[in-house]
Protein backbone atom coordinates (compact mmCIF):
# COMPACT_ATOMS: atom_id res chain seq x y z
CA UNK A 1 0.00 0.00 0.00
CA UNK A 2 1.37 3.07 -1.46
CA UNK A 3 0.42 6.09 1.06
CA UNK A 4 2.81 9.93 0.55
CA UNK A 5 2.15 11.78 3.59
CA UNK A 6 3.39 15.27 4.37
CA UNK A 7 2.66 18.27 6.52
CA UNK A 8 0.97 21.37 5.07
CA UNK A 9 0.51 24.02 7.57
CA UNK A 10 -1.94 22.11 10.15
CA UNK A 11 -2.56 19.55 7.54
CA UNK A 12 -1.81 16.05 7.23
CA UNK A 13 -2.00 15.27 3.87
CA UNK A 14 -1.58 11.80 2.80
CA UNK A 15 -1.45 11.07 -0.74
CA UNK A 16 -3.02 7.56 -2.14
CA UNK A 17 -0.45 6.30 -4.66
CA UNK A 18 -2.63 3.19 -5.35
CA UNK A 19 -5.45 2.66 -8.36
CA UNK A 20 -7.48 1.26 -6.10
CA UNK A 21 -8.58 0.24 -2.04
CA UNK A 22 -10.48 -2.94 -1.63
CA UNK A 23 -10.86 -6.07 0.05
CA UNK A 24 -7.62 -7.19 -0.93
CA UNK A 25 -5.88 -4.04 0.57
CA UNK A 26 -8.25 -2.53 3.05
CA UNK A 27 -6.73 -3.69 5.79
CA UNK A 28 -2.78 -2.27 4.92
CA UNK A 29 -4.73 0.95 3.87
CA UNK A 30 -6.00 1.02 7.86
CA UNK A 31 -2.44 0.15 9.30
CA UNK A 32 -0.78 2.56 7.46
CA UNK A 33 -3.20 5.07 7.44
CA UNK A 34 -2.97 3.96 11.84
CA UNK A 35 0.96 4.21 11.32
CA UNK A 36 0.97 8.19 9.58
CA UNK A 37 -1.91 9.69 12.33
CA UNK A 38 -0.01 8.56 15.00
CA UNK A 39 2.90 10.89 13.87
CA UNK A 40 1.06 14.04 13.61
CA UNK A 41 -1.59 16.07 14.87
CA UNK A 42 -4.81 18.08 13.39
CA UNK A 43 -6.39 17.68 10.32
CA UNK A 44 -5.91 14.58 7.91
CA UNK A 45 -6.40 14.95 4.29
CA UNK A 46 -6.50 11.90 2.19
CA UNK A 47 -6.42 12.70 -1.83
CA UNK A 48 -7.71 9.92 -3.62
CA UNK A 49 -7.09 11.72 -7.16
CA UNK A 50 -5.79 8.78 -8.26
CA UNK A 51 -7.81 5.79 -6.69
CA UNK A 52 -9.98 4.67 -9.45
CA UNK A 53 -11.78 1.99 -7.46
CA UNK A 54 -12.84 1.64 -3.80
CA UNK A 55 -15.59 -1.03 -2.42
CA UNK A 56 -17.41 -1.46 0.55
CA UNK A 57 -14.09 -3.08 2.43
CA UNK A 58 -12.36 0.27 1.00
CA UNK A 59 -15.25 2.53 2.19
CA UNK A 60 -15.03 0.51 5.87
CA UNK A 61 -11.27 1.23 6.01
CA UNK A 62 -12.11 4.93 5.42
CA UNK A 63 -14.79 4.85 8.13
CA UNK A 64 -12.59 3.15 10.29
CA UNK A 65 -9.56 5.64 9.78
CA UNK A 66 -11.60 8.76 10.67
CA UNK A 67 -12.77 6.50 14.12
CA UNK A 68 -9.68 6.22 14.93
CA UNK A 69 -8.75 9.56 14.67
CA UNK A 70 -11.17 10.41 17.51
CA UNK A 71 -13.93 13.58 17.86
CA UNK A 72 -11.01 15.85 18.20
CA UNK A 73 -9.71 15.19 14.42
CA UNK A 74 -11.23 16.28 11.14
CA UNK A 75 -11.03 13.33 8.19
CA UNK A 76 -11.28 14.69 4.84
CA UNK A 77 -11.05 13.69 1.40
CA UNK A 78 -10.50 15.23 -2.06
CA UNK A 79 -10.35 14.27 -5.59
CA UNK A 80 -12.91 11.22 -5.31
CA UNK A 81 -13.41 9.61 -8.86
CA UNK A 82 -16.54 8.82 -11.01
CA UNK A 83 -16.56 5.27 -9.54
CA UNK A 84 -15.75 6.03 -5.94
CA UNK A 85 -17.79 9.43 -5.45
CA UNK A 86 -20.63 6.70 -6.53
CA UNK A 87 -19.88 4.38 -3.47
CA UNK A 88 -19.55 6.90 -0.94
CA UNK A 89 -22.93 8.72 -2.58
CA UNK A 90 -25.00 5.43 -2.52
CA UNK A 91 -23.87 4.70 0.96
CA UNK A 92 -24.46 8.44 2.18
CA UNK A 93 -21.69 8.59 3.27
CA UNK A 94 -20.91 11.47 1.40
CA UNK A 95 -22.80 13.41 4.62
CA UNK A 96 -20.26 12.11 6.97
CA UNK A 97 -17.12 13.51 5.82
CA UNK A 98 -15.88 16.68 4.32
CA UNK A 99 -15.12 15.91 1.15
CA UNK A 100 -13.61 18.42 -2.06
CA UNK A 101 -13.53 18.44 -5.48
CA UNK A 102 -10.50 18.61 -5.70
CA UNK A 103 -6.64 19.22 -3.54
CA UNK A 104 -6.05 22.42 -4.39
CA UNK A 105 -10.00 23.58 -3.32
CA UNK A 106 -8.89 21.00 0.22
CA UNK A 107 -5.95 23.57 0.85
CA UNK A 108 -7.60 26.80 0.45
CA UNK A 109 -9.29 26.25 3.50
CA UNK A 110 -7.67 26.46 6.62
CA UNK A 111 -7.75 23.48 8.63
CA UNK B 1 -26.63 -3.60 -27.46
CA UNK B 2 -26.86 -6.41 -30.06
CA UNK B 3 -23.69 -8.42 -28.76
CA UNK B 4 -25.00 -11.70 -27.05
CA UNK B 5 -21.91 -13.46 -26.81
CA UNK B 6 -21.54 -14.81 -23.19
CA UNK B 7 -18.29 -13.50 -21.43
CA UNK B 8 -17.16 -16.69 -19.08
CA UNK B 9 -14.34 -16.15 -16.42
CA UNK B 10 -13.07 -18.50 -13.33
CA UNK B 11 -11.44 -17.63 -10.49
CA UNK B 12 -10.03 -18.98 -7.17
CA UNK B 13 -11.85 -17.55 -4.01
CA UNK B 14 -9.13 -15.11 -2.80
CA UNK B 15 -9.36 -11.37 -2.86
CA UNK B 16 -6.42 -10.80 -5.34
CA UNK B 17 -7.74 -13.17 -7.83
CA UNK B 18 -11.13 -10.84 -7.26
CA UNK B 19 -8.88 -8.18 -8.13
CA UNK B 20 -7.02 -9.78 -10.58
CA UNK B 21 -10.42 -11.13 -12.41
CA UNK B 22 -11.98 -7.32 -12.21
CA UNK B 23 -9.59 -6.23 -14.45
CA UNK B 24 -9.13 -8.50 -16.95
CA UNK B 25 -12.86 -8.70 -17.59
CA UNK B 26 -13.03 -4.84 -17.40
CA UNK B 27 -10.13 -4.63 -19.87
CA UNK B 28 -13.08 -6.51 -22.12
CA UNK B 29 -13.96 -4.84 -25.74
CA UNK B 30 -17.12 -5.76 -25.02
CA UNK B 31 -17.48 -4.06 -22.08
CA UNK B 32 -16.54 -0.61 -23.36
CA UNK B 33 -18.36 2.21 -23.46
CA UNK B 34 -20.77 3.89 -21.08
CA UNK B 35 -18.43 4.64 -18.18
CA UNK B 36 -21.42 5.00 -15.46
CA UNK B 37 -22.45 1.60 -16.72
CA UNK B 38 -19.17 0.14 -16.10
CA UNK B 39 -18.73 1.46 -12.85
CA UNK B 40 -21.85 -0.31 -11.32
CA UNK B 41 -20.98 -3.43 -12.90
CA UNK B 42 -17.38 -3.08 -11.26
CA UNK B 43 -18.88 -2.32 -8.05
CA UNK B 44 -21.40 -5.28 -8.00
CA UNK B 45 -19.37 -7.83 -8.98
CA UNK B 46 -16.44 -6.40 -6.67
CA UNK B 47 -19.36 -6.91 -3.48
CA UNK B 48 -20.70 -9.95 -5.10
CA UNK B 49 -17.15 -11.70 -5.86
CA UNK B 50 -15.40 -10.91 -2.15
CA UNK B 51 -18.62 -12.20 -0.36
CA UNK B 52 -17.87 -15.72 -1.49
CA UNK B 53 -14.64 -15.08 -0.78
CA UNK B 54 -14.94 -14.32 2.99
CA UNK B 55 -18.47 -15.93 3.80
CA UNK B 56 -18.73 -19.13 1.12
CA UNK B 57 -14.93 -19.83 1.68
CA UNK B 58 -13.80 -18.89 5.10
CA UNK B 59 -11.00 -21.35 5.37
CA UNK B 60 -10.55 -22.82 2.06
CA UNK B 61 -10.46 -20.81 -0.87
CA UNK B 62 -12.43 -22.80 -3.58
CA UNK B 63 -13.48 -22.18 -7.55
CA UNK B 64 -15.86 -19.23 -8.53
CA UNK B 65 -17.35 -19.05 -12.01
CA UNK B 66 -18.80 -15.73 -13.69
CA UNK B 67 -21.07 -16.00 -16.56
CA UNK B 68 -21.90 -12.39 -18.16
CA UNK B 69 -24.50 -12.26 -20.73
CA UNK B 70 -25.85 -8.65 -22.74
CA UNK B 71 -29.91 -8.86 -22.67
CA UNK B 72 -32.07 -6.23 -23.35
CA UNK B 73 -32.57 -4.69 -19.64
CA UNK B 74 -28.56 -4.75 -19.19
CA UNK B 75 -25.78 -6.90 -18.09
CA UNK B 76 -27.40 -10.61 -16.95
CA UNK B 77 -24.68 -11.75 -14.20
CA UNK B 78 -24.48 -15.31 -13.53
CA UNK B 79 -22.13 -16.05 -10.21
CA UNK B 80 -21.41 -19.45 -8.99
CA UNK B 81 -19.53 -21.09 -6.21
CA UNK B 82 -19.49 -24.46 -4.56
CA UNK B 83 -18.89 -22.66 -0.63
CA UNK B 84 -20.96 -22.85 2.39
CA UNK B 85 -24.62 -21.78 1.41
CA UNK B 86 -25.91 -18.23 2.29
CA UNK B 87 -27.67 -18.13 6.06
CA UNK B 88 -31.08 -19.10 5.87
CA UNK B 89 -30.48 -20.09 2.36
CA UNK B 90 -31.26 -16.73 1.39
CA UNK B 91 -29.26 -13.66 -0.14
CA UNK B 92 -29.52 -10.88 2.35
CA UNK B 93 -31.69 -7.78 2.21
CA UNK B 94 -28.77 -5.12 2.20
CA UNK B 95 -30.72 -2.69 4.03
CA UNK B 96 -28.82 0.63 4.28
CA UNK B 97 -26.63 0.54 7.65
CA UNK B 98 -27.68 3.76 10.13
CA UNK B 99 -25.88 6.52 10.18
CA UNK B 100 -27.09 7.89 12.97
CA UNK B 101 -25.15 7.90 16.38
CA UNK B 102 -21.65 7.99 17.23
CA UNK B 103 -20.51 4.45 16.18
CA UNK B 104 -20.43 4.70 12.88
CA UNK B 105 -20.40 1.27 11.21
CA UNK B 106 -17.60 0.14 9.33
CA UNK B 107 -19.22 -3.20 7.33
CA UNK B 108 -22.54 -4.08 5.92
CA UNK B 109 -22.78 -1.63 2.97
CA UNK B 110 -21.73 -4.78 0.54
CA UNK B 111 -25.44 -5.77 0.00
CA UNK B 112 -26.83 -2.83 0.49
CA UNK B 113 -24.52 -1.09 -2.70
CA UNK B 114 -25.22 -4.89 -4.48
CA UNK B 115 -29.53 -4.03 -3.99
CA UNK B 116 -28.92 -0.56 -4.81
CA UNK B 117 -27.20 -1.33 -8.30
CA UNK B 118 -29.28 -4.45 -9.40
CA UNK B 119 -32.24 -5.89 -10.18
CA UNK B 120 -33.93 -9.32 -10.72
CA UNK B 121 -31.95 -10.84 -7.69
CA UNK B 122 -31.86 -14.54 -7.50
CA UNK B 123 -29.97 -16.93 -5.12
CA UNK B 124 -30.37 -20.91 -5.81
CA UNK B 125 -28.76 -23.09 -3.65
CA UNK B 126 -28.63 -26.84 -4.57
CA UNK B 127 -26.21 -29.99 -4.58
CA UNK B 128 -23.90 -27.66 -7.31
CA UNK B 129 -23.36 -25.30 -4.74
CA UNK B 130 -24.32 -21.29 -4.92
CA UNK B 131 -26.18 -19.51 -7.79
CA UNK B 132 -26.73 -15.74 -8.11
CA UNK B 133 -28.03 -14.50 -10.79
CA UNK B 134 -28.78 -10.62 -11.57
CA UNK B 135 -28.72 -8.35 -13.84
CA UNK B 136 -27.09 -4.68 -13.78
CA UNK B 137 -29.44 -2.40 -15.63
CA UNK B 138 -27.48 -0.80 -18.97
CA UNK B 139 -28.75 2.96 -17.23
CA UNK B 140 -30.11 3.95 -13.91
Amino acid sequence: MNLHAKTLADTLLVEVEEDRIDAACAIQFKDRMRELVAKAEGRVLIDMARVRFLDSSGLGAVVAVMKLLGPERRLELAGLTPAVDKVFRLTRMDSVFRIHPDLPAALREAG
Amino acid sequence: MTDTTEICLRLGGTSAEVRAALSRLMAQPRLAGDADFRQRLEIVLAEVLNNIVEHAYPTVPGRIDLQLAACAAGMTCRIADQGLPMPGLEAPLGLSPSLGGANLPEGGFGWFLIRSLCTELQYRRDAEGNELTLIVPWRQ
